[in-house]
């Protein structure tokens, strides 16, 4: 490891001295442990339990990944990205374009990856940068011009009816024994975990990745090291806006295109992000696959919440997390000096 | 000092005379949306109380709305009732919704609360489908009465005086300051003797039971028309976006916040490139960011600073 990574490395380690607790405390691990045998043995013993587990892990893993942009931006820099669907649906549709246009679908699925990644430092640079070091309230509004902005140009350039994508996994059914797994909530699963893997592997491997992570970490000590922490928020904000699009080309085999499909998955990017704890990316992917099969198993099981109730469970999920553990599952307890 | 008080006499009664003479230039249609600017005066106001005075952030002040509105609605289409007289129960309902709503939030401020009240927003119009037995569900609940454009002119413009009147007096006396202190240092504030809980919650209370007033004017001016996309998650985001153009913390600017949001639309739409409802959409989120980037203080801050320029030059 040369010295100036040595360097990164220390700067970035320095926050922990400060924390109380990191990471996960035993009882959530035993928590976490106990739903995944939970889930396990009920889908052994349902057909039923089985499907809506994957099917609702699918989901999850689609809320996850939003979560996981937000969790990115908001560790950087505190702020949560209102706009952060609208941005992603708005990738969707540029997606869609690159169809139409003739590329096949994952020639399209690459090229808008690239496309939101210029987008979002982009945005970054030309209008969170300016209002960055103001209150709380002032970035929130300007996100939320922006989530109105976003719906406005898309609803204008391509309409505010349906659309019609190319599905990128079929419609084939795999059967297990008596249980059917649809093809589509596998490929689902499988790429939006892989990059979650890759982003991990990005932060956590690459030089670019631990100067990231100083940077968000201890900006004032990573700009003496010599990071340009501007820039590496801005990448921050590329990153995030790469994981939203992903979000976004994920839900729309299920959804279509509609300039508010990713409203509603927002909510529930926000919860997932809350439950697995704001500061914490594995927590927002966890999050995100938990609240995904709660969501799933609750609507099969529980006749009161019907397809209206889903958004308001996941407010109440959201709001139980924030009463009781407001640092969520994996999140690091926050130490203020008065 | 006096000066300031003197000038401000004569910007209020300027503004009532306006107020007051104004519907007799203008038409019907014109008439309904100088009373909307009105409802959401009120809404502002009340969401300049939280947010501005105490510094809690809502994004939920379209639910907060929509319960006012539901209230006015169901009472008028099941119990007859004049929708005048449900006003202040609407008051009283939503002033205890938002203090239940205030309760978690102590725990929470910044972005937090921020997510919960959004999360809360989006919420609410669920229940209104969920539960269509009392709302009617997505097609609605049509209140048995209905008011003329004049008369839901001057019912909402003489609402929004009273809820002016009384914040102004809320907020220049003992609570105003407590509300002021819990927002500018807490731990100030509670060693001077102020309790935060109680103040932060009487303060989601009185917003939320100005947002439900709103509400309920809201749906008279629907002709008496309440449905759940009403009181979406726009409405909420307009609300706020109103209280940051109109400036946070001062009671001034709010008249230009409302008008704002109440007219901009339509003055967009008649425009001739961006004549259709997504073009309104671009033009309004491209002047807020415009606005945040550019006057961080909304329309207060310009006031205060052409106050300064003309301190300077006597």
């Amino acid at each position: 490891m040369s010295a100036f990574a040595r360097k990164l490395q220390a700067v970035a380690q320095t926050r922990k001295t400060t924390t109380v607790s990191t990471g996960a405390s035993l009882p959530v691990i035993a928590a976490l442990v106990g739903i995944a045998v939970f889930l396990l043995v009920g889908s052994l013993s349902s057909s039923i339990f089985a499907q809506q587990t994957v099917a609702g892990l699918a989901q999850g893993a689609v809320f996850g990944s939003l979560a996981l942009a937000l969790v990115l931006i908001y560790r950087a820099t505190e702020v949560i990205n209102f706009a952060q669907g609208e941005m992603a649906m708005a990738m969707t549709y540029v997606g869609y374009q690159l169809t139409i246009w003739g590329l096949s679908y994952w020639l399209a699925f690459a090229l808008t990856l690239v496309i939101a990644f210029v987008f979002g430092v982009a945005v970054q640079l030309i209008v969170i940068r300016p209002v960055q070091h103001r209150s709380v309230i002032a970035v929130v509004i300007v996100t939320v011009g922006l989530f109105i902005l976003t719906d406005g140009v898309v609803a204008w350039i391509w309409g505010a009816d349906l659309k019609f994508m190319a599905a990128p996994f079929g419609n084939q059914v795999y059967h297990v024994g008596s249980v059917a797994f649809a093809r589509q909530d596998l490929g689902v699963l499988l790429v939006s975990i892989l990059s979650v893997i890759l982003l991990w592997l990005l932060f956590q491997f690459t030089k670019i990745g631990l100067a990231m992570r100083a940077a968000a970490l201890r900006p004032a000590a990573a700009s003496l090291v010599g990071i340009r922490v501007n820039w590496m928020l801005a990448i921050g904000w590329g990153l995030a806006s790469v994981l939203g699009a992903v979000a976004g080309l994920m839900t729309e085999p299920t959804q279509f295109l509609q300039p508010t499909m990713m409203q509603a998955i927002l909510i529930y990017a926000f919860a997932a992000a809350v439950l697995g704890g704001l500061e914490s990316p594995a927590g927002a992917v966890i999050g995100g696959l938990l609240l995904g099969v709660f969501l799933n198993l609750t609507g099969q099981y529980v006749g009161f919440v019907t397809s209206e109730l889903r958004l308001p469970a996941a407010f109440v999920v959201l709001l139980v997390v924030l009463v009781v553990k407001p640092n969520g599952l994996l999140g690091r307890k926050q130490v203020r000096r008065v | 000092m006096r000066a300031l008080l003197q000038m401000r006499l004569l910007v209020i009664a300027a503004t009532v005379a306006v107020i007051v003479v104004l519907p007799s230039m203008l038409d019907g249609y014109h008439q309904g949306l100088a009373a909307r600017v009105a409802i959401y005066f009120i809404a502002i106001l009340g969401l300049n109380i939280l947010t501005g005075y105490t510094g809690q952030i809502s994004i939920g002040h379209g639910a907060f709305m929509a319960i006012g509105g539901y209230t006015t609605a169901i009472l008028s289409h099941d119990h007859h009732m004049s929708l005048l007289l449900t006003l202040p129960i609407a008051l009283v309902i939503s002033f205890g919704v938002g203090l239940l709503v205030g309760l978690p939030a102590l725990r929470l401020s910044g972005v937090y609360l921020a997510l919960a009240t959004f999360a809360f927003a989006v919420s609410v119009p669920q229940f209104a489908l969920k539960f269509s037995k009392f709302t009617g569900g997505s097609n609605g609940l049509q209140a048995d009465e209905s008011y003329s454009h004049l008369k839901l002119y001057v019912v909402s413009w003489a609402c929004a005086g009273i809820s002016f009147v009384l914040a102004f007096l809320l907020l220049r006396g003992r609570i105003g300051r407590a509300f002021r202190a819990t927002r500018d240092s807490p731990v100030a504030a509670a060693s001077s003797g102020v309790s935060l809980p109680v103040y932060k919650t009487f303060a989601f209370g009185v917003s939320a039971a100005y947002a439900g007033v709103a509400g309920s004017l809201f749906v008279i001016a629907t002709n008496g028309f309440a449905q759940p996309q009403e009181f979406g998650v726009t409405l909420s985001l307009q609300l706020l976006i109103g209280a940051a153009v109109a400036g946070l913390g001062s009671l001034w600017g709010v008249l230009a916040g409302a008008a704002f949001i109440g007219l901009l639309p339509t003055v967009s739409a008649s425009a001739p490139l961006i004549g259709s409802a997504h073009g309104q959409d671009v033009v309004f989120g491209l002047i807020v960011i415009l606005i945040m980037l550019l006057l961080p203080n909304g329309v207060v801050g310009v006031l205060a600073r052409l106050a300064r320029m003309r301190q300077a030059r006597d």
